[in-house]
């Protein structure tokens, strides 16, 4: 497309704004975890590393961080076996209702978290309660689980449709039982889109505040929860704004390794 | 799992059993189905079933108790009542203005990086541009309360101007979304815009058009379905929200907070409220279906 001098600036300006709009926030955020001063105001009045140290000791973020770490290991480790199965069925199988287990998957994703909170919520209440199972950081996995099946589906759906299966049916007809050409030929080829797809579950479940609002019992306090119960407390809000730093530090990390991990990964943390 | 057995017996329960999956697609495929699907519907649309069967009952406005009698006095309610009304055309107006404001923040960015960049450039800025993109929600909306917050950085750079920051409110809100669901509606674009063949740019272009004739007819149409896709998660991801709401949205209330203020005092009313969003969302996809969008998700 032949465009004009007038039409290349002002599509590199606004690119640049675009640009401007998407890094200033987090710039913000980072620079903001040096502010001496306890309030927001703009420019700091110097920069100060006593927050820092003053965050590593605050031991209401680290249990948080932990419970959080917990939450996310059990919600992806669920994830993983049954969106795998799943992706499996869907790809090397046809069936009827095909199409409709692929859409139940995407759903607890697609509808507001709200009303995924409030549906798992009240399930909970009316079926675990008489069993004396109250909500706690079992029932946050539980939650957990079933919004981050879709990323470990999507993912590896994804590489099973570009992988033929007759690798498997040419190692099963040099004698391969089908769990020997599952270990030896198919898992190595899927291997990849199965960590990004952790990653990205992990990740997805990690970030989540909302159904965790509601499926978590007391005392159950994770990362996002803490920030969220703590971002408009002056007291606290220099912690808080470490924690969101370092935050935007980690967050990155495993959608990064993710999107090198496999070129067919759903780039989207969400869908 | 054979442990006790010894190994050549072993290896042969391995085989018969590998064998009898080999020759049953069925057997296998119900192994393979039984697990997942038994936790989404049991779990999942099961919960969802008994939520959306609720908004037909009603509380007893003295005990706060479910009164579980079939009634449709909640929806009811949701039409008549001026509150309700108001909140929910307010959601649908927040979801329009964010989806409106991603797609102008997108185009040009995602244009740029497709199209106008150096080709060794364009995968850097792709990575530069979606991976801060999909950091924290939490922090993302906590960098615009700092921002829009009294003396903050937006105060800064309008005072100068004899202008203020929005503040928190409607406005504060709208940008705060639109700021978290750019990714979404960046992504889609700027696949299908590097997808354009340059053939029919050139073929535009020989046939005598300029620029702006180009983009309306024939960059535009075929970056439409993309647009569209991007759009259902930027409008049903903002009819939803009610945290960014809480945090910088002053005294603004959508439907997310609504519902979530009635959840204790009255649950059939959430979950009927609840409903709304579904059915707004349900209609958009069936609106935007003619577009091809639902195919590029």
């Amino acid at each position: 497309m032949h465009l004009s001098r007038t039409a290349r600036i002002a599509l590199r300006a606004g690119a640049a704004l675009g640009f401007a709009v998407i890094y200033v926030p987090l710039l913000l955020v980072l620079l903001n975890s040096f502010n001496p001063d306890r309030s927001a105001s703009w420019p700091p009045p110097g920069l100060t590393l006593r927050w820092w140290s003053a965050a590593m000791d605050n031991s209401g973020a680290r249990d948080a961080l932990w419970v959080s770490v917990k939450a996310g290991l059990g919600a992806t480790t669920i994830a993983l076996v049954l969106g795998t199965l799943i992706a499996f069925a869907v790809a090397r199988h046809r069936f009827f209702g095909r199409g409709t287990v692929s859409f139940v998957v995407v759903l607890p994703i697609a509808l507001p978290g709200i009303v995924t909170g409030i549906a798992l919520n009240s399930a909970f209440g009316t079926v675990l309660a008489p069993l004396g199972v109250g909500l706690g950081l079992f029932t946050v996995i539980v939650g957990h689980a079933t919004f981050c099946i879709v990323v470990v589906f999507n993912n590896v759906v994804a590489r099973l449709r570009r992988t033929a299966a007759s690798y498997e049916e040419a190692a099963m007809d040099l004698g391969a039982t089908t769990f020997r050409a599952f270990a030896d030929v198919t898992f190595p080829l899927v291997r990849s889109a199965l960590l990004a797809g952790a990653l990205l579950a992990f990740a997805l479940s990690f970030d989540e505040i909302v159904v965790t609002t509601f499926t978590a019992g007391p005392g159950i306090e994770t990362l996002p929860i803490w920030i969220f119960d703590n971002m408009t407390r002056p007291q606290q809000a220099p912690v808080v704004n470490v924690v969101a730093a370092v935050l935007v530090l980690l967050s990155v990390v495993p959608i990064y390794v993710a999107q090198r991990l496999s070129a067919d990964t759903a780039t989207s943390s969400r869908v | 799992m054979t442990s006790e057995v010894t190994p050549a017996a072993g290896r042969g329960t391995v085989r018969r059993l590998a064998g009898a999956l080999h020759t049953r697609p069925r057997l296998r495929l119900a192994l393979l189905l039984t697990a997942p699907l038994l936790w989404l519907t049991v779990l999942y649309l099961g919960s969802l079933t008994v939520l959306f069967i609720s908004a037909f009952w009603t509380t007893n406005s003295f005990t706060s108790q479910v009164v579980k009698v079939w009634s449709t006095d909640n929806f009811h309610a949701l039409f008549t009542t001026p509150v309700f009304r108001q909140v929910i055309l307010r959601s649908v107006g927040v979801a329009l203005a964010v989806t409106a404001l991603c797609a102008v923040l997108a185009f040009p960015v995602a244009f740029y990086t497709a199209r106008v960049a150096r080709p060794k450039w364009r995968p850097v800025l792709v990575v530069a541009i979606l991976t801060p993109l999909w950091a924290s929600y939490l922090v993302k909306v906590y960098a615009w309360r700092l921002i829009l917050s009294e003396g903050g950085l937006a105060d800064w750079m309008l005072n100068p101007l004899g202008l203020s920051g929005p503040g928190f409110g409607l406005t504060a809100t709208v940008l705060t979304l639109t700021y978290l669901w750019l990714p979404y509606m960046i992504l889609p674009v700027h696949t299908a815009l590097e997808q354009l063949p340059a053939t029919l740019l050139d073929a535009s272009a020989d046939l005598g058009a300029k620029a702006g004739r180009t983009f309306r007819s024939v960059v535009l149409p075929m970056v439409l379905p993309s647009l569209a896709a991007g759009s259902v998660f930027t409008f049903s991801l903002s009819l939803g929200d009610y945290i960014t709401v809480q945090i910088v949205g002053g005294k603004t209330q959508l439907i997310g907070n609504v519902v979530y203020s009635n959840i204790e005092l009255n649950l059939p009313m959430a979950a009927a409220l609840g409903t709304v969003p579904v059915v707004v969302i349900v209609l958009y996809l069936l609106a935007i279906r003619r577009t091809g969008a639902l195919s590029s998700l």
